[in-house]
């Protein structure tokens, strides 16, 4: 029958081994570390992003890397997801972005702190998180099997601002409509309008005046325009 | 109770009980905010409800611990707390630091990093607080007219959470080196060093509880704590899956993750094991069935559900969602709150000397918690895996994933009134208790039948 002796022992001896393994993995993990993280890139706009990251708690509701709260989005990638004009817009207004949903805190952030804190979520977007987050599996198939218009053949700002809000064969937001067959709807001009100034159109609209150049609105002008019945749903 | 200085634990448990009740409330105003009610957002945006419900929580979890130390250690070494004034001194100020946190946290001041939020100003005075206590019961211990197990194993996992908070004060400018030393604090905490201040509280319960024989309690002590290291070091490695940090940790982590259970069922195996062996049928049975529950709990949630998504192809998926939240409630319930909860159940009548631990108000709320936080577990698992599937599998928005799931909120709040009208009991049965005895032998705090357990 084990002894109270051997017992301490076998508590010692594995609590040493297993120590030693994991400072020794550390050491190693940190030499590693600037390369996958590509820490040469971490800029004082960085830096000063990761300090307002930190000083506002954003993980109190964010996750970043997966870690946080599970309130709000996951920003992992939101720069190559959003791109930087729906996220200048947002942090400079958050309410006015999504209006009637869950509510962000306005921290009436400086220009100059919303371009460090674009620059620190770029920054983390770029870090070789091994495979995260993963992307979505199930969805492949639906989009195989339902024949939707790839979402790669839509204009880049179309993909990143307009789909936060809008679902566009079955995905997107749902806080305005979806946009399916816009183009029956709406005629170019009309949609040119709604896109230039929403309030012009209908004074208790929702969608906010967004950050579009006069290219990015022809862009999408002539994209939903071409929004008909034959997208199929 | 034998020894004066044992009633300083009072008012440590007398502040764990405040605190716990101050935790509940912010859990409920999260909970509704999930439900789409977020009309308290402007008063008390999401982010600080969360940090003040955690960072509550872990202030009344180490406030238990403290308590349970100043009880246990002067009756393990055999003298009187070493110095009892110190030991008030240092529950006042971690009082006011916790309250200045918790203030700050609703004027936006705190380092936003998840479980140690508390400013960095306000962190060098926990350390100092907790120094000053590790001193205390450290020169208890040494000064003591006997050095055993219990008391080595309370000990040094107490001083070794003081000397882990400091790797989380590590200046860094990269995101992935900050989180990587946020882990070694959090998860060497609550899967490394605090088992071993549980395994030294449970430990000295079933001593007291069961009348089986020290000597064999304590060898099993060393074992489970033996497992606790042998898994949960490099199980820290299920935090560095991905957080930037090199592929390896899915190997080393995944394997010794699916370690960590060993050590909670061992735990479990030891409660019960020792309740049934004990031929002693000590009056307190409300104090044995929370022991024996923590045991068991704490398998269930912190060894169980742990192990459900540490594996790295699992979570992949899981990582970042309210799966978490599904493990990290019936965890912390079951290993660190029920332990808390166990040694003031035992110690209250001893202290108070009134023998209100068999009531009904206090057998209900063992059963009513229990049972509320299963069922809030549940909830969460279930808008946890829903959450998962609709997100991170199907690929839809974040915010139309959240509609769907706000049902299941509303299933929380439910489990979660349970939940608190068990814990209501146990602090009304701790306000009727009273304050404790001015003198040992008062009111017969000396004559309750564990005092005759040891020579």
């Amino acid at each position: 029958m084990l002894s109270k002796s051997a017992a301490r022992a076998f508590f010692l001896a594995g609590t040493a081994v297993c120590t030693t393994a994991f400072v020794g993995l550390t050491v190693d993990t940190f030499q590693r570390i600037p390369a996958q993280t590509h820490e040469d890139t971490i800029t004082p706009a960085v830096r000063a992003g990761k300090d307002l990251w930190d000083s506002n708690n954003c993980m109190g509701c964010h996750t970043l890397m997966g870690e946080g709260a599970y309130y709000a989005p996951e920003l992992t990638r939101v720069y190559e997801r959003r791109g930087p004009a729906f996220m200048k817009a947002m942090l400079r207004d958050p309410a006015a972005m999504y209006p009637g949903q869950r509510q962000m805190t306005n921290y009436h952030f400086t220009d100059d702190e919303i371009d460090a804190l674009i620059a620190f979520l770029k920054w983390v977007g770029e870090v070789d998180l091994q495979g995260f987050p993963p992307k979505p599996n199930l969805v492949q198939v639906a989009v195989t099997t339902g024949g939707l218009a790839s979402a790669a053949d839509r204009p880049q700002v179309f993909n990143q601002i307009c789909i936060a809000c809008h679902a566009l064969g079955g995905q997107g937001g749902a806080v305005g409509p979806a946009l399916d067959r816009v183009g029956d709807r709406l005629d170019a001009q009309a949609i040119r309008r709604r896109l230039e100034d929403p309030l012009s159109v209908q004074a208790d609209a929702k969608m906010p005046k967004l950050p579009l150049t006069p290219e990015q609105i022809q862009e999408l002008v002539a994209f939903l325009s071409q929004t008909k019945t034959e997208v199929p749903r | 109770m034998r020894y004066q200085t044992q009633r300083i634990a009072w008012w440590f448990f007398a502040t764990c009980m405040l605190l716990f009740s101050l935790q509940l409330v912010y859990g409920f105003v999260m909970a509704f905010a999930h439900m789409g009610y977020d009309g308290l957002h402007p008063l008390i945006p999401f982010n600080a409800a969360r940090a003040t419900h955690t960072n509550l929580l872990v202030m009344w979890l180490l406030c238990g611990f403290m308590g349970a130390a100043y009880y246990i250690i002067p009756e393990e070494a055999e003298r009187e707390l070493m110095w009892p004034r110190l030991a008030y001194a240092q529950l006042a100020a971690l009082v006011i630091v916790g309250v200045t946190a918790i203030i700050g946290f609703h004027l936006n001041w705190w380092e936003g990093r998840k479980f140690l939020e508390i400013p960095r100003p306000l962190d060098y005075l926990v350390v100092v607080d907790v120094l000053l206590f590790i001193a205390n019961i450290g020169a208890t211990v040494w000064k003591g007219n006997r050095m055993t197990t219990t008391a080595m194993v309370l000990f040094f996992g107490l001083a070794m959470a003081a000397l882990l908070y400091l790797p989380g004060m590590i200046p860094t400018v990269n995101q992935t080196k900050d989180s990587y030393w946020r882990w070694w604090v959090v998860h060497l905490w609550v899967e490394g060093v605090w088992e071993l201040i549980m395994g030294g509280i449970l430990s000295f319960l079933l001593i007291k509880l069961t009348g089986v024989d020290r000597e064999v309690i304590e060898k099993w002590l060393y074992v489970i704590v033996g497992l606790t290291f042998l898994s949960g070091i490099l199980g820290t490695g299920h935090h560095y899956y991905f957080i930037g940090t090199p592929g390896y940790w899915k190997w080393i982590g995944g394997f010794f993750s699916a370690l960590e259970p060993l050590a909670f069922l061992g735990m479990a195996i030891y409660a019960v094991t020792m309740a049934r062996k004990g031929g002693r049928a000590h009056p307190n049975r409300v104090a044995l069935s929370w022991t024996v529950g923590c045991g068991i709990m704490s398998f269930v949630g912190a060894g169980f559900l742990g192990f459900a998504h540490t594996l790295p192809q699992v979570n992949l998926y899981t990582h970042g969602t309210l799966v978490t939240a599904m493990h990290g409630h019936l965890a912390f319930w079951g290993a660190y709150a029920m332990i808390v909860l166990a040694v003031i159940a035992y110690a209250l009548p001893l202290m108070t000397g009134r023998r209100l631990h068999d009531s009904r108000a206090a057998v209900l709320a063992f059963w009513t918690s229990n049972i509320g936080m299963v069922a809030m577990t549940l909830a969460f698992a279930v808008a946890g895996v829903t959450q998962v599937v609709l997100e991170r599998r199907v690929g839809m928005d974040f915010l139309e994933v959240q509609k769907e799931i706000q049902v299941h909120f509303f299933g929380l709040v439910l489990a979660g009134g349970l939940f608190t009208v068990g814990i209501v009991l146990y602090v009304w049965n701790f306000i009727r208790s009273g304050l404790p005895v001015a003198a040992v032998g008062e009111r017969g705090v000396a004559d309750m039948a564990d005092t005759s357990s040891e020579p």
